[in-house]
């Protein structure tokens, strides 16, 4: 057997092994109750599940209001090539999100609540409203593909015609719920870490989605070329990579004058737990990417690209974590670290979430032939 | 909403035996064993306490904000605080995604846990019994009268008057009186609530303030990003049709050409 062969195989037996665990803890969890499977507690009600599979899972699907915003409504063609896998990667990243609510929530059952049980004063209501709309608009846009695919030209034709108010719909409910992310803490003063409570704390969040979106970019390209053979051409991949750059730059500069004008920008140097952690978030998520983008020489080459994407997501995946579990943990008195079986049905979710996008780049046309470039053959890990 | 005239509990912990009959009394009601679990923490089968770690025994329950952050941030209003005084919660309603726990700067907030079909456990001050015209168990129970129930006023009006008689057995600040807005249960204490273990940093604003302040930006930033990006959409489609329509002009000048174009696979020469 060749060796890309056996690394296929394991590849592939490591993903359908965690989809069943992650599957059997998920029956364990609605028989028993979240306690079994969790380390969550009355001090710390929101762990992994939310911290990374929602927060995070919202804020990398970014890419999907900004990609097609950019194309439709600024109308730089130059993306057009990627606005079908952003709005893909959006559309399964809800849908993810929405089966983590799923398994996270005491009640699940009633998640339909909100629609007809209504608090205007709550974020949480609001997010809900936004995460259900903004779900039906990617399906929407996303239905284009399947349209083309079957062969519906009508479908295709009514489904174009709606473009650009389906794009202004999915601006404004991301920048809504994105924001409202980040807006959840606020009710939280003297609970959340100074260095990570701010009123300007929706405005963070959502330019820092604005990143990571751009960011997912890159790396899904990088992703499907190992998979599929092809990724982006590199005028395209540079001008995402421009553009995270810019996004960068200016979530640099508001985290700088947001810890500036609150007067806690001395703590960021005091050498405490929190203070490492933030200095972790800054220089991997945005200091180093903002380096790497800003020299030509490494923006020129997918492998800097990638390696820019690749920092921003991590160092966003630790924002969220530092505002939604490690901040809280000096005025809880207590450490919250995820369950072994938490991590494992993230993973699932993860797994589940690379799957369905290849099955569905598989089926159906995601990536229009022409923009893309044939990466060689050695490359291939993942084709059939 | 209007509030006339709620209700509230008025905690002396200088007159607390530290006896326990109050826990005794709403663990009864609530169907339980008299006997409380062990390390007297607030628990989903607790709903209050006397907290026994400090110099003086201190009872703990939901305080009953006057606007609270748990009804504030309940997506389906499954807490809300009612006119008479008590936040009470409707487990019908429940999603279950403990953003009350999240947000109560008292934590008084519990999940069960361990069940599969869980409710948030918390005082709800027997509105119940309010309503038919009783007391709190816990105040009937109380056999030092350490808790007194009434109209809020009525309970700060008699606090002060306590406080003034007797300057030095009472640490001067009410407790809930000013805390994030007001609450309905109010506390005195011979010493500083500091040492009794009491978040004592909490804003006098309501907390949902706060987050009121992020909503009512909701239809300014629908009605002016709905503009703007119109505007956008319209400008730039325009430039694209002048530009067609002029034909191919002079290629765009780039300010700074990007070295060429490589890809991933060759800078392993390079390294």
């Amino acid at each position: 057997m060749s060796e890309r062969n056996l690394r296929r195989r394991f590849w592939a037996s490591f993903a359908w092994l965690t989809l069943g665990l992650g599957l059997a803890i998920v029956i364990l969890r609605f028989q028993l109750g979240l306690g079994a499977v969790t380390n969550l507690s009355d001090q710390f009600p929101w762990g992994l599940w939310v911290g990374f599979d929602v927060l995070c899972g919202v804020g990398l699907a970014a890419g999907g209001f900004t990609i097609t915003a950019l194309v439709h409504l600024f109308h730089i063609r130059r993306l057009e090539p990627i606005v079908r896998p952003a709005v893909l990667t959006a559309f399964l990243g809800y849908v993810l999100v929405i089966v983590a609510l799923v398994i996270d929530l005491g009640r699940p059952w009633n998640l339909w609540h909100p629609l007809v049980m209504w608090n205007p004063r709550s974020v949480m209501f609001e997010v809900s409203w936004c995460v259900m709309l903004y779900t039906a608009v990617l399906a929407l846009e996303a239905s284009g593909m399947l349209f083309e695919h079957l062969g519906w030209r009508r479908a295709l034709t009514l489904q174009k015609a709606f473009t650009t108010p389906l794009v202004v719909a999915g601006v404004l409910l991301s920048t809504l719920h994105q924001s409202s992310l980040g807006a959840f803490y606020l009710l939280s003063p003297g609970k959340l870490h100074p260095l990570w409570y701010s009123a300007a704390l929706p405005l963070l969040f959502w330019i820092s989605s604005v990143a990571a979106g751009f960011a997912m970019v890159l790396v899904e390209s990088r992703l499907s070329g190992r998979a599929f053979g092809r990724e982006l051409e590199m005028p395209v991949q540079r001008l995402v990579g421009r553009m995270l750059l810019g996004a960068l730059v200016v979530l640099a500069l508001a985290r700088g004058l947001d810890l500036a004008v609150r007067g806690v920008l001395a703590h960021v140097f005091d050498g405490t737990y929190e203070a490492s952690l933030l200095q972790l978030e800054v220089t991997l998520g945005i200091l180093l990417p903002i380096v790497l983008l800003s020299h030509r020489r490494w923006r020129a080459r997918a492998s800097g690209l990638w390696a820019a994407g690749l920092l921003t997501v991590f160092g966003f995946v630790i924002h969220r974590l530092n505002v939604s579990i490690t901040g809280f943990e000096a005025s809880r008195g207590a450490t919250y670290i995820p369950a072994w079986t938490e991590i494992v049905v993230s993973l699932a979710l993860v797994t589940a979430g690379f799957l369905a996008f290849r099955w569905v780049a598989a089926h159906l046309p995601v990536f229009p032939p022409r923009a893309l470039a044939r990466v060689p053959d050695r490359a291939r890990r993942w084709t059939r | 909403m209007k509030i006339i005239r709620p209700q509230g509990i008025l905690i002396d912990i200088t007159r607390c035996l530290g006896c326990g009959q109050c826990v005794e009394a709403c663990r009864t009601l609530h169907g339980q064993s008299p006997e409380p679990e062990p390390g007297a923490r607030l628990s989903a089968s607790d709903r209050t306490v006397v907290d026994e770690r400090y110099s003086q025994p201190v009872r703990r329950m939901c305080m009953h904000c006057l606007d609270p952050a748990c009804a504030s941030a309940c997506p389906v209003a499954a807490l809300r605080k009612t006119a008479a005084g008590p936040v009470v919660y409707d487990a019908s309603r429940c999603l279950g995604c403990r953003y009350c726990l999240q947000a109560c700067p008292f934590d008084v907030p519990r999940y069960e846990w361990d069940q599969p079909v869980p409710s948030v456990v918390k005082c709800d001050l027997c509105a119940d019994r309010l309503a038919a015209g009783g007391l709190p168990a816990c105040v009937e129970a109380c056999p030092a009268e350490a808790a007194q129930f009434g109209p809020r006023d009525e309970l700060i009006a008699e606090a002060r008057r306590r406080i003034a008689d007797d300057p030095t057995s009472y640490h001067p600040r009410i407790y809930g009186l000013e805390e994030v807005g007001g609450t309905s249960v109010l506390f005195l204490s011979p010493v500083s609530f500091e040492e009794l273990g009491f978040p004592t940093g909490l804003p006098s604003e309501p907390l949902p303030d706060r987050t009121a302040v992020a909503i009512e930006r909701v239809p300014g930033i629908v009605g002016v990003g709905a503009l703007f990006l119109s505007a956008v959409w319209w400008i730039t489609k325009r430039r694209e049709e002048v530009a067609r329509a002029e034909g191919p002009a002079e290629p765009p000048r780039r300010r700074r050409p990007d070295p060429p174009e490589t890809t991933g696979n060759e800078e392993e020469h390079h390294v």
